[in-house]
């Protein structure tokens, strides 16, 4: 098996790249894929607390790393789907534990075992920015409708294409509807902006904040708007068709085009 | 920050090049000493040598530059008092005095040290976004946006064809003449030579092709058309 490896990143901290990953990796679980998910937050680990799965960590990625431990002693199992395991972070080392080269083999490894490999990016465009997107054959970049959110989702984006990532999709979290939604920038400016296919907008969903700290990601609520998106955005990532939101041009493309 | 031995110093517009009091191949050693032991530090630097009133022959200054390109720096300006200096400098092909002084009386510009690789021209297809810079040595023609936090320097004049909301520098090198124009001009901050123009934040604007050029010192901006 040669699974496909993403890695969720933002740049800016705060704006649902865990939440995001958390939801997708059990998203296409649920669609009956197997899924593996890196934490690749080393030093501030949290993906295990908002998948529900801290208490059954023996080892962490630093073990495998190391050797002290195989990929397989360390993946965590899924109480709820069988297809999902996850690889936690460390919390007791900091990035300085993970290399580029360290990371590209622990997702060639994972993704001989599975369909999809979620890597989770830390904030930031450091070292453990780099050990996130090296291994990753898709970027999805998380953004919020507000202006610091969408100018470091452009510099990453900058920084993923300089270093030859063709693949980076948009996904728009926590998006308000009804009066508050003018206090946001627009989806069609955003898109405008970074130039890169929209994969699915999240709506702003006060049940998000509740689901992470049960360890149950809104993706199994089928009541919650936000868990609804993120299934079919899951959906479209297995390759099934999804209307994608209708994507403006880029501004200079309206008047000039190669085609 | 490197010992120089106090013959080069940075200075805001590039390197001071001080003479020393002796024969001026004592300089010339000295230069080359220091700049070996800075190991490529100065490389794509810009030098003012500052004469004063020494006489300084075309031969002097052409292995003054020969000395410095083989370092990699560039031989700028020559500021002398001597008639034979500048009229040597001037033979040459060298400032005489430094752009943006005298004049408009506005605060001078750092313009960035041209690297010595710096292409001519530049035409380029691409949305440049935050954190990227593309630069030129004369023209720079960009075929799509240049979002907030993207820069854009040329000697010549720069052309974007999109929306332009990032900071641009045309005329780094000193030329006041140079344009920038856009489909959309909507930038953080405009820099024509020397000259600084942050957009009013209430401008009111109607998205159409600007033009951007000096005018007595200032920047204007006028809608693009055939006058």
């Amino acid at each position: 098996m040669a699974g496909k490896v993403i890695t969720v990143t933002s740049g800016k901290g705060g704006v649902g790249k865990s939440t995001t990953t958390a939801n997708l990796a059990m998203g296409l679980a649920m669609l009956g894929a197997q899924v593996i998910c890196i934490d690749g937050d080393v030093g501030l680990r949290n993906l295990d607390v908002i998948l529900g799965l801290e208490n059954r960590i023996v080892y962490d990625i630093t073990h495998v790393i190391d050797g002290r431990c195989k990929l397989r002693q360390a993946l965590v199992r899924d109480k709820r789907f069988a297809e999902l395991h996850l690889l936690p972070a460390a919390q007791t080392r900091d990035k300085s534990a993970v290399s580029p080269e360290a990371m590209v083999w622990i997702a060639q490894q994972a993704a001989e075992q599975a369909d999809y490999v979620l890597i989770d990016c830390p904030a930031g465009i450091e070292q453990g920015f780099w050990y996130s997107v090296t291994p990753a054959d898709m970027l999805i970049v998380v953004t919020n409708p507000e202006l610091p959110a969408v100018r470091d989702a452009d510099r990453v984006i900058g920084l993923l294409e300089n270093n030859g990532h063709k693949d980076t999709r948009l996904i728009i979290n926590r998006v308000r509807s009804g009066a508050r939604a003018r206090e946001q920038l627009d989806r069609v400016t955003i898109v405008e902006t970074l130039a890169v296919p929209l994969l699915g907008v999240i709506p702003e969903d006060d049940g998000v904040t509740a689901s992470s700290n049960r360890g149950e990601p809104v993706v199994l609520d089928p009541r919650s708007a936000a868990g609804q998106e993120f299934r079919v955005i899951a959906q479209r990532l297995h390759g099934e068709e999804h209307p994608v939101p209708p994507e403006p041009l880029p501004f200079w493309k309206r008047f000039f085009s190669r085609s | 920050m490197m010992r120089t031995k106090g013959i080069l110093k940075g200075v805001q517009q590039g390197l001071l090049l001080r003479p020393l009091p002796e024969a001026w191949e004592v300089t010339l050693t000295a230069l080359e000493e220091t700049l070996r032991e800075a190991q490529g530090f100065f490389e794509g630097g810009r030098v003012i040598l500052e004469a004063a009133a020494r006489e300084l022959s075309e031969q002097d200054l052409r292995d003054l530059r020969t000395l410095l390109t083989a370092h990699g720096l560039e031989l700028w300006v020559v500021l002398g008092e001597a008639e034979i200096t500048q009229r040597a400098a001037r033979r040459l092909n060298l400032l005489t005095r430094l752009p943006g002084e005298g004049g408009s009386g506005s605060v001078p510009v750092l313009p960035p040290a041209p690297a010595p690789a710096l292409p001519e021209t530049l035409f380029v297809r691409r949305t440049l976004r935050a954190g990227q810079v593309l630069q030129a040595r004369g023209d720079l023609t960009l075929i799509g946006d240049v979002n907030p936090g993207g820069e854009l320097v040329a000697g010549g004049s720069i052309v974007v064809w999109g929306r332009l909301q990032g900071v641009v520098h045309a005329g780094a090198l000193g030329d006041e003449s140079c344009v920038i124009c856009a489909l959309d001009l909507d930038p953080q901050q405009l820099r024509i030579a020397s000259a600084i123009s942050v957009p009013p934040q209430s401008r009111r604007r109607r998205v159409q092709p600007e033009v951007a050029r000096l005018e007595q010192g200032r920047i204007i901006v006028e809608p693009w058309k055939e006058k």
